[in-house]
């Protein structure tokens, strides 16, 4: 089996998440990835060093630039005919531009895999996660999008592919980028931190966050969100944890002031250890968590980072 | 200009699903049923660019069992102009609600399509981008903001790391995220209203595509639960139990 990985990347790195789908992929066979970006020399010869990767496909050109979805589809389809299955992780990225792959190959998407059980069998996780849907694929290709919390990260080295030039697709032209705002930060990546402090809607305002950035900077943890309190605008929208924002599985989750609505524990159940704090001691976060502290969070957040 | 909205009936939001007890799917019989979410930001957003008098009619449409009728009837309304439902059986994957979109967008000849970028139940978030793909016109998928601009729309998208605006020549398929819009309550004379607007029936045998999907369900299960862990007296304990018996700072 043949298996074809695409790579999220910003052309000079690879993003952490395409390590993920390399784990996945080389459960189904040789893999090759394919970066389609403009300058982006430096992330073939990256990708190529993975452990598990054969070869990369590499697609160099203007309108590659920005990952638009819409440009990089007729490359992808017309690359994936050399492969029996094309793997992507569950990104924003991967979600945007897979399923235009799936519908050109007339093939179904499957969508967040957690679990590989054979070359045309897959298990994905429906109604935010309180259902696991084996499916098994008869269609000629297999397109996947897989939740990176399910694999593990391949070694960024050891790999010795090979690098292959891939002539690059007509542009399409109908998409423009105008501009991105990013969060910048100093903490870990929300999606790979080992450590998480997350905040809810009880956490009251943006100001009030503080509390939690300095647990966080304290644990070198990232700071994550509940839907609550990114819709209250106490932080951006790149902090919500939860069926529709990013799932998570750090070694330690701790959750503040949130209640745990069943979409916000669609996104961190899986973390290894789970503390939530909240005063209201019937919050259903409390039914998943392994320690539950009932207080105030004013009080027991700043003693926590104090205690550390 | 038309806007066209694909809405889903899903089940309710708040409903604790269960899996069936022979692991064939997930129990839905007398289970309360609802517009997915996404979808009701969709109509809202619709309707919203309506009442600023840059689209003409907002068109509701639905792939699905007699049942769904009352979610087109609720998406009408909301404010929609009129309906088609599609009818269908409940278990199509989105690849074919893409095709049937695909004719009925031919039909009706909108300028722009907004659907919700993911339903709650199948959460697969793909339906969007298919349709997208097959008619070959642009995306902008989880849409926190659009604006329309002449041919074009200005729209940005909450995507992992921020925030993105992108603009997209028009006619375009475009996916709501939960924060676009806050979605009304309809009021109970347009309750009323609505059942009066026009819904047209269309079988879907009569559109002439391929509905089968390569996807056959094995099996569904339920995950496995986390035991809810202890209550620990202060932050002292708590610091105590990380360290100690859990290991993990």
């Amino acid at each position: 089996m043949s298996v074809l990985v695409i790579a999220e990347h910003d052309n000079s790195a690879l993003n952490d998440s395409v390590l993920n789908a390399i784990t996945a992929a080389s459960q189904l066979g040789d893999v090759t990835v394919l970066v389609a970006g403009s300058g982006s020399q430096a992330v073939a010869d990256a990708a190529a060093q993975v452990t598990g990767v054969a070869k990369v496909l590499h697609a160099d050109a203007a309108h590659y630039e920005n990952g638009i979805a819409e440009e990089l589809t007729p490359l992808l389809v017309s690359a994936a005919a050399d492969f029996d299955h094309i793997v992507t992780a569950a990104t924003t990225f991967g979600k945007n531009v897979m399923p235009r792959v799936a519908a050109l190959l007339d093939v179904a998407q499957i969508s967040d895999v957690t679990a590989i059980e054979s070359a045309d069998t897959f298990v994905h996780p429906i109604y935010a996660g309180n259902a696991l849907e084996t499916v098994q694929s008869s269609d000629a290709k297999k397109v996947l999008t897989v939740r990176t919390t399910a694999f593990e990260a391949a070694a960024t080295e050891g790999g010795s592919g090979s690098v292959e030039a891939l002539a690059a697709t007509d542009a399409v032209g109908t998409v423009t980028l105008v501009g991105r705002d990013l969060t910048v930060s100093d903490r870990p990546e929300l999606s790979s931190a080992d450590i998480i402090v997350s905040g809810g809607r009880g956490v009251g305002s943006g100001e009030n966050f503080a509390i939690i950035d300095a647990l966080a900077d304290k644990l070198g943890a990232a700071v994550g969100a509940s839907r609550a309190a990114v819709d209250a605008g106490f932080v951006p929208n790149d902090y919500q944890v939860g069926q529709t924002g990013k799932v998570v599985a750090p070694d330690l989750y701790i959750a503040v002031g949130i209640s745990g609505a069943i979409q916000h524990l669609a996104g961190m159940k899986d973390s290894k250890v789970i503390v939530a704090i909240n005063k209201d001691e019937d919050a259903p976060i409390f039914q998943v968590a392994d320690y539950g502290l009932v207080a105030d969070l004013f009080d027991a957040v700043p003693a926590l980072t104090e205690a550390l | 200009m038309k806007i066209l909205v694909p809405v889903k009936r899903v089940v309710d939001a708040y409903v604790n699903v269960r899996v069936k007890s022979d692991n064939t799917g997930v129990e839905t019989d007398n289970v309360k049923k609802s517009l997915n979410p996404f979808c009701e930001i969709a109509i809202e957003e619709a309707i919203r660019i309506k009442e600023k008098g840059l689209a003409e009619e907002v068109i509701a449409v639905t792939v699905g069992t007699k049942e769904c009728e009352a979610t087109l009837r609720g998406a009408l309304a909301m404010g929609a102009d009129r309906a088609i439902h599609v009818l269908a059986d409940d278990n199509l994957r989105p690849l074919a609600i893409a095709k049937v979109l695909h004719k009925i967008v031919d039909k009706e000849a909108p300028k722009l399509v907004i659907t919700g970028k993911q339903s709650i139940d199948a959460d697969n978030n793909q339906t969007g981008q298919m349709l997208s793909a097959l008619m070959g016109w642009p995306q902008g998928t989880f849409a926190s903001k659009i604006e329309l601009d002449g041919d074009a729309v200005s729209l940005t998208r909450e995507i992992d790391g921020g925030l993105e605006t992108l603009s997209l020549s028009l006619p375009a398929v475009v996916t709501s995220d939960l924060r676009l819009n806050e979605p009304r309550y309809p009021k109970l004379p347009n309750i009323m209203k609505a059942k009066k607007k026009p819904l047209e029936v269309i079988e879907i045998a009569d559109l002439d595509i391929e509905t089968a999907s390569g996807l056959t369900v094995t099996s569904v299960n339920a995950p496995t639960d986390r035991k809810a862990g202890v209550l620990v007296a202060d932050v002292q304990e708590l610091v105590d139990k990380l360290k100690n018996e859990a290991r993990v700072i």
